[in-house]
């Protein structure tokens, strides 16, 4: 056949010869190679103790972000739930009523917001869809868990710290 | 045999006993930290500092697994396969001169169990008794793989004996005896029969490789044919068992090299060494002299295993047939016609 | 004494179950067994170069191959041949003459002058060398010819000869 390219290059066989038919010198060059890594520095990364460095774009668990008074951005429009091709996220919205201005920055807020962290695919489209800039997938690696429903995150695990403590 | 003779060699039974237990649990330790190392990893280091408790983990967790006996597996001799495996694994140890004389309070003892006229066949018929352990337990689990390692394991022992033997034999021909503990004092100080048997001791070394059903020899239980081999069928501590008696061989065929090839408790300097401690001290440092040879042979057998790929079963048998008993009857010709000659011309 | 009588009965019971095992492979670890009481015989006879030999070569590897050619026959109740009247017949005459032929040449030979070995260290390897390499050298050397020629013959048989393909 006509080669494609002018890169082929035809290896000629060659019988071997009596060393290389004996053996022990490869292995004795197997040897010495496995000898090199033994003293080599290890590669791995013991996990829970040492973490590897995130890239700057990681995207990881969500969090809801508070503003500079303190108070959740979050005012429950849905546009996060909607544009969530997973459909992992689900919220309910209530009200605010008098005294509570400086828990929610908004008239209206999430009572119930739950992301199904088995469903997440971490595509980041949340934050993107987010109009107050209420949702960061700015967190660590989701924890690894025993049974399906401790998965699903509620609020209580997802609203940022408040500021002052 | 003298009273306080008879009560060292019970304790020198028991704590050799103990010792080979010892080492070959801290060798699946050391495998898999070893093959860490060579592969740029860390190993095992969870279970105490370092993972020195892994073993002991390890242990628990076989004897803690549920125990089965496959439905059509024959009953009792599915549980003589593993026993069997594991016996004639610890009884390799009881000829192996591991000191020359110790004195303790004014008594002299050997620091061997035994020391019949014919040690070394007496290993040798060990050996050749561990694969029924395999055989049984492979033929008893009634399963295909298990069979097919069985008679791998069998066909693989029988070849790799015959070059084995041979090249004991160029050895015992320098000797002129077949107990151990002859031929250890023999290699006084620097006097290594390696230095006078290097290709016999080759052929012994991959001979052992092959008996002990190690890597590269380790067909019997080749997973990517055979998925467990001869120990399929085998869950919970008789797994256990198996896998136990792997590394006693490897500790035993390990000792069995150090003190034919590589001079046993001898070291060079060890006249100096006697002359300024005294004779309690000595053999003492003998021992863990000859505890260093096997362990770097043990730490040679994990090398070897994580560098070299496994054969393929015609190359196996190539290898033994074809290979290694031409050579060790050529070296045994080699052998004779040497000492002849140097006997002849007055060395 | 009582350890010689205890190991005879071992040897006789097993040899026993050697030959009234259903399963052919029972029968060869039976058979094991017999041979390891041998060994222990020749041990009690301050043999222990034979006794060696025999754990070596009987126990660790003739029946070790028989093993493995047993466990690759599937020898079950359907492959069983059925054995004709006549030959059953046949062998129970035959096994019949044999024990009337030992029986008698026992009775014939009568109580023997108990061999007396003028050196009982001939067991040992060093003793047993002397002899067999001085007094018994042509035997032994006979008896290796006869293995060789055992072996050219296994071979013989073993390689099938090419049939001249015919056009």
């Amino acid at each position: 056949m006509e080669p494609l390219s002018n890169k082929r290059k035809v290896l000629e066989v060659k019988p071997l010869n009596f060393l290389e038919r004996a053996y022990l010198p490869a292995i004795v060059g197997g040897l010495s190679t496995t000898m090199k890594h033994f003293f080599k520095k290890p590669v791995t990364i013991s996990y829970p103790e040492e973490k590897r460095e995130f890239s700057e774009n990681f995207r990881g668990m969500h969090s809801l972000k508070r503003d500079e008074e303190g108070r959740e951005r979050c005012t429950a429009c849905g546009l996060c739930a909607l544009s969530c091709p997973a459909e992992a996220i689900t919220m309910t919205a209530a009200e605010r009523q008098k005294g509570e201005e400086h828990l929610y920055r908004e008239e209206k807020y999430a009572a119930v917001y739950e992301i199904n962290m088995l469903r997440c695919i971490f595509c980041g489209l949340c934050e993107e869809a987010c109009p107050k800039e209420a949702i960061y997938l700015d967190g660590d690696i989701v924890p690894a868990d025993y049974l399906r429903k401790d998965f699903i995150y509620g609020k209580d695990k997802l609203v940022e710290a408040p500021l002052n403590q | 045999m003298e009273t306080p003779q008879l009560i060292f060699s019970i304790v020198l039974i028991v704590v050799i006993f103990l010792i080979s237990l010892v080492v070959a649990m801290y060798s699946t330790y050391a495998e898999r930290k070893v093959a860490a190392f060579f592969q740029d990893r860390i190993g095992p280091n969870r279970a105490g500092p370092w993972g020195i408790l892994q073993p002991l983990a390890d242990g628990g967790k076989m004897f803690l697994k549920e125990e089965i006996i496959p439905t059509n597996a024959t009953g009792f001799l599915f549980i003589v396969g593993p026993s069997l495996a594991i016996l004639t694994a610890c009884i390799g140890s009881a000829v192996i001169p591991w000191g020359s004389a110790i004195q303790i309070g004014g008594h002299t003892f050997d620091l061997q169990v035994t020391d019949i006229n014919v040690g070394i066949l007496y290993i040798f018929g060990v050996v050749s008794l561990g694969v029924y352990g395999i055989m049984i337990g492979g033929w008893a689990s009634n399963n295909k793989y298990s069979l097919l390692g069985a008679i791998r394991a069998a066909s693989q022992n029988i070849s790799y004996e015959i070059s084995m033997g041979l090249s004991i034999i160029a050895l015992l021909m320098l000797t002129g005896t077949l107990s151990l503990k002859e031929i250890a004092e023999q290699q006084h100080s620097w006097h290594w029969n390696v230095i006078r048997q290097p290709l016999g001791f080759l052929l012994f070394l991959v001979c052992a490789f092959a008996e002990t059903n190690r890597s590269p020899f380790d067909l019997p239980e080749c997973e990517t044919e055979l998925v467990g081999g001869y120990h399929t069928e085998y869950s919970s501590m008789k797994l256990g068992f198996y896998l136990f008696a792997e590394y006693i061989n490897m500790f035993i065929s390990s000792a069995v090299m150090a003190t034919l090839y590589w001079g046993g408790y001898n070291y060079p300097g060890m006249d100096w060494v006697a002359a300024h401690t005294g004779p309690t001290v000595a053999p003492i440092i003998g021992v863990v002299v000859l505890f260093a040879k096997i362990f770097f042979s043990i730490f040679f057998f994990m090398w070897v295993r994580w560098t070299i790929p496994r054969f393929r079963y015609d190359q196996l048998m190539d290898l033994g047939w074809k290979i290694l008993i031409p050579l060790a009857i050529a070296n045994i010709v080699l052998t004779g016609v040497g000492s002849t000659l140097l006997t002849h011309f007055g060395y | 004494m009582i350890t010689f009588y205890f190991i005879a009965f071992l040897s006789i019971f097993f040899s026993i179950l050697v030959i009234s095992a259903k399963n052919p492979v029972h029968s060869i670890l039976y058979l094991i067994l017999t041979f390891f009481t041998f060994t222990i015989h020749y041990i009690l006879l301050n043999a222990q170069f034979l006794a060696i030999v025999n754990f070596i070569v009987y126990m660790g590897a003739i029946l070790v191959l028989f093993l493995y050619t047993l466990m690759l026959i599937n020898l079950n109740k359907d492959s069983e041949p059925v054995k004709p009247f006549m030959v059953k017949l046949a062998g129970v005459v035959g096994g019949g003459i044999l024990a009337v032929a030992i029986a008698s040449s026992l009775k014939l030979l009568g109580t023997s002058n108990p061999v007396l070995l003028q050196n009982p260290d001939l067991g040992l390897v060093k003793n047993l060398g002397k002899v067999l390499f001085d007094e018994f050298l042509l035997p032994f050397e006979v008896s290796s010819v006869l293995l060789l020629s055992a072996m050219v013959g296994a071979v013989l048989l073993a390689t099938k000869e090419k049939e001249p393909k015919a056009a």
